[in-house]
């Protein structure tokens, strides 16, 4: 896509899902290690682990498929 | 800031330090953008219509986004606790219709004429009165709705996280106003879309949990028949039903029918905010081509089909999962006057919008919390980006450019722009303050939002439909419409009997008469247009070429493959759409 610069949009979401991805699965892991005294409902599926690292494996393809460099060479071959 | 101050004890939630990290981190990285997209911001198209170089993709997402804010998240979460499913007609046939039409009939006028805004349009079509009349309505409704947006934002944020009002204002306004005021529509549209995958991530957990503790659809189904009968709710299997229920008005939670749904909601004020709010509009017209314009709002429509599973789906798992953790017995969530009063913060009451951050409490720990409130907060300050920029683009082109300074410079306008962007965002911060000091002002405003999107609809409609609509009945639909509409709801106001005869019976609440107002507002504007254009002199042919059906060349591309064609995905989307309907009927 075309963003204006050699940064794209998807740049950008990719940063986001991998950073919060990455913070929500340690969590994850941290509270599987030392159980919390107050647990939310179904605590036992470990939903921060599963779903924080999905957001982190997404957040590395997207960043990795639109980086920066990416992005020069495909707007330097457009150009 | 005292920090004591803004985080209080008595609150829904509480965050931990990971979920702090994460709200703060949001916070970076729209700035990040904002700051990163000010040097592809120089000229009056790339400030106010982003280059017009988006993809199909980026606007779609952008175009839906816009609507999807979180006052819309919570609210709608909430409508669907008090009226069950038929919420869910307010994402399906009040939306996708609309926005297929908007994509295969609409969309190639705006696109073709080159218009910056929906009152430029009007300009074109009908002259300047139409314009200005459309223009400062919109334009004064935009920054008061971001107004009570805010404060309603700031109010829920006070509610479930214990945050100061003042500091919630504050903060989401200066960011807002930064990162629009540097990179025009391109950086609201570039959050816009940020914000969608963020809402995704931070809010599809919920039903996805929900279901499993209910045990599926049908588990849920159950549980919430059980529920409501033994709270003597009236027609409790009404709930989990789309259609069925329509038949009469006393049959469902909503007091409406059929009549009022398909006519009134997805015929007049779904066509009328899809197709002719500029706020969702003017995302698409930032699209690189006429196809993508075209696709972009069928994209919208195929993730609007989905929203309902993580807005009214959540909704619903409330009425069936929600106990008091004190008592055991069932949760009843109360209208949010009754449960923001003194004596309903005593008796620890909930209103129904607090059903979706209540749900979040109930599966997400730390850091999936974080991740759902930067959603939250997202999705407000996405939804104030949204007004702001179209507020800036209307007042620009449509007031400062056609009304105030006729020659002003490409320049001038950007600059213009940038002012009117911060200007915009403080009086949106003092209809905030306006609002928290005189309540009523919020229906009043919200209703007026309301009076002037369905006769809108009906002029644009005429407009483009329509060669022998004249400028003065363009201007005197619009103008009778929109006053027919205020009268309307005045008279239901000053007498509560009035109703029975606008919403066809007494049990009409709110929305169901909301639907038969618009709908009979539209009529009004459709017949002063055709009256007084057939007592009027039409534009000659000419004069009307890239604005009317008929009369306008559409440029289509050539050898475009099935896959890539709007027609097909549009077909592709009206089958599911059906699908959906029958499933849940």
């Amino acid at each position: 896509m075309k963003s204006g610069g050699s940064l794209s949009i998807w740049f950008f979401i990719g940063l986001s899902l991998l950073v919060n991805g990455a913070l929500i699965f340690a969590r994850g892991i941290y509270e599987t290690i030392n159980p919390p005294v107050n647990k939310v409902v179904l605590w036992e599926l470990h939903a921060n682990v599963w779903w924080g690292g999905l957001l982190f494996v997404l957040g590395v393809i997207y960043c990795l498929r639109f980086s920066p460099a990416r992005e020069r060479a495909r707007l330097a071959k457009n150009s | 800031m005292n920090v004591a101050l803004m985080l209080s004890s008595s609150t829904l939630v509480h965050l931990s330090p990971v979920d702090l990290v994460i709200i703060i981190f949001y916070f970076g990285l729209v700035l990040a953008i904002g700051i990163y997209l000010k040097e592809q911001a120089n000229t009056g198209e790339d400030f106010f219509m982003a280059g017009r170089e988006m993809t199909a993709w980026v606007a779609g997402l952008a175009f839906l986004s816009a609507n999807l804010g979180s006052l819309e998240l919570m609210g709608w979460a909430g409508n669907s606790y008090k009226y069950g499913i038929l919420a869910a007609h307010w994402y399906w046939i009040g939306a996708i219709p609309s926005m297929l039409f908007l994509a295969l009939v609409m969309m190639p006028f705006y696109y073709v004429c080159k218009t910056h805004s929906v009152p430029g349009y009007l300009k074109l079509r009908f002259g300047q009165a139409s314009q200005a009349l459309s223009s400062i309505s919109f334009a004064l409704m935009t920054v008061l709705m971001s107004g009570i947006n805010m404060y309603a934002m700031a109010v829920v944020m006070k509610v479930v996280l214990g945050w100061d009002i003042n500091f919630s204002i504050l903060v989401s306004s200066v960011t807002v106003a930064i990162y629009v005021a540097l990179g025009g529509l391109r950086s609201a549209i570039f959050n816009e879309v940020l914000q969608f995958f963020l809402i995704w991530a931070g809010a599809l957990l919920i039903p996805i949990l929900g279901l499993i503790e209910a045990g599926g659809w049908h588990g849920l189904q159950a549980k919430i028949l059980q529920n409501l009968t033994e709270l003597n709710a009236p027609n409790p299997g009404s709930y989990t039903h789309l259609w069925s229920t329509l038949g009469n008005f006393s049959d469902n939670p909503m007091g409406i029918n059929w009549v009022g749904i398909v006519f009134g909601l997805g015929a007049v004020i779904a066509m009328g905010y899809w197709t002719t709010d500029f706020l969702v509009v003017q995302r698409v017209l930032a699209a690189k081509d006429l196809r993508s314009a075209e696709l972009a709002p069928i994209i919208g429509a195929a993730f609007k089909m989905m929203v309902p599973f993580i807005v009214i789906l959540p909704g619903l798992l409330g009425l069936a999962l929600l106990r008091d953790p004190n008592t055991g017995s069932l949760l009843r969530l109360v209208p949010a006057d009754l449960a923001w009063s003194k004596a309903g913060e005593a008796q620890g009451l909930h209103g129904y919008d607090e059903v979706l951050p209540l749900m979040l409490a109930r599966y997400c720990g730390p850091g999936l919390l974080g991740l759902g409130i930067t959603a939250l907060i997202a999705g407000f300050m996405s939804g104030m980006a949204g007004n702001v920029s179209a507020f800036t683009t209307v007042w620009t082109y449509d007031i400062y450019g056609a009304l105030i300074n006729k020659n002003a410079t490409d320049e001038g306008k950007v600059k213009m722009g940038r002012w009117v962007t911060i200007v915009g965002v403080a009086i949106s911060i003092g209809t905030a303050y306006l609002v928290m000091h005189a309540q009523s002002i919020m229906d009043y405003v919200q209703a007026l939002f309301s009076f002037f999107i369905a006769p809108l609809f009906g002029t644009v409609l005429l407009g483009m439909l329509w060669k022998r609509a004249t400028p003065a009945a363009g201007f005197w639909g619009l103008f009778a419409g929109t006053l027919s509409s205020i009268g309307m709801y005045t008279w239901s106001k000053l007498d509560p009997g009035a109703v029975k005869y606008l919403a066809l019976s007494s049990q009409a609440q709110d929305q169901a008469q909301n639907m038969f107002r618009a709908l009979w507002c539209w009529l009004v504007c459709v017949i002063v247009t055709v009256v007084v254009s057939l007592m009027t002199k039409p534009k000659p042919d000419e004069q009307l070429v890239g604005l009317v059906y008929g009369l306008t060349p559409i440029p289509r591309e050539e050898h475009v493959s099935m896959f890539q064609s709007p027609i097909f995905w549009g077909i592709v989307v009206a089958i599911a759409f059906l699908i959906l309907q029958i499933i849940f009927w």
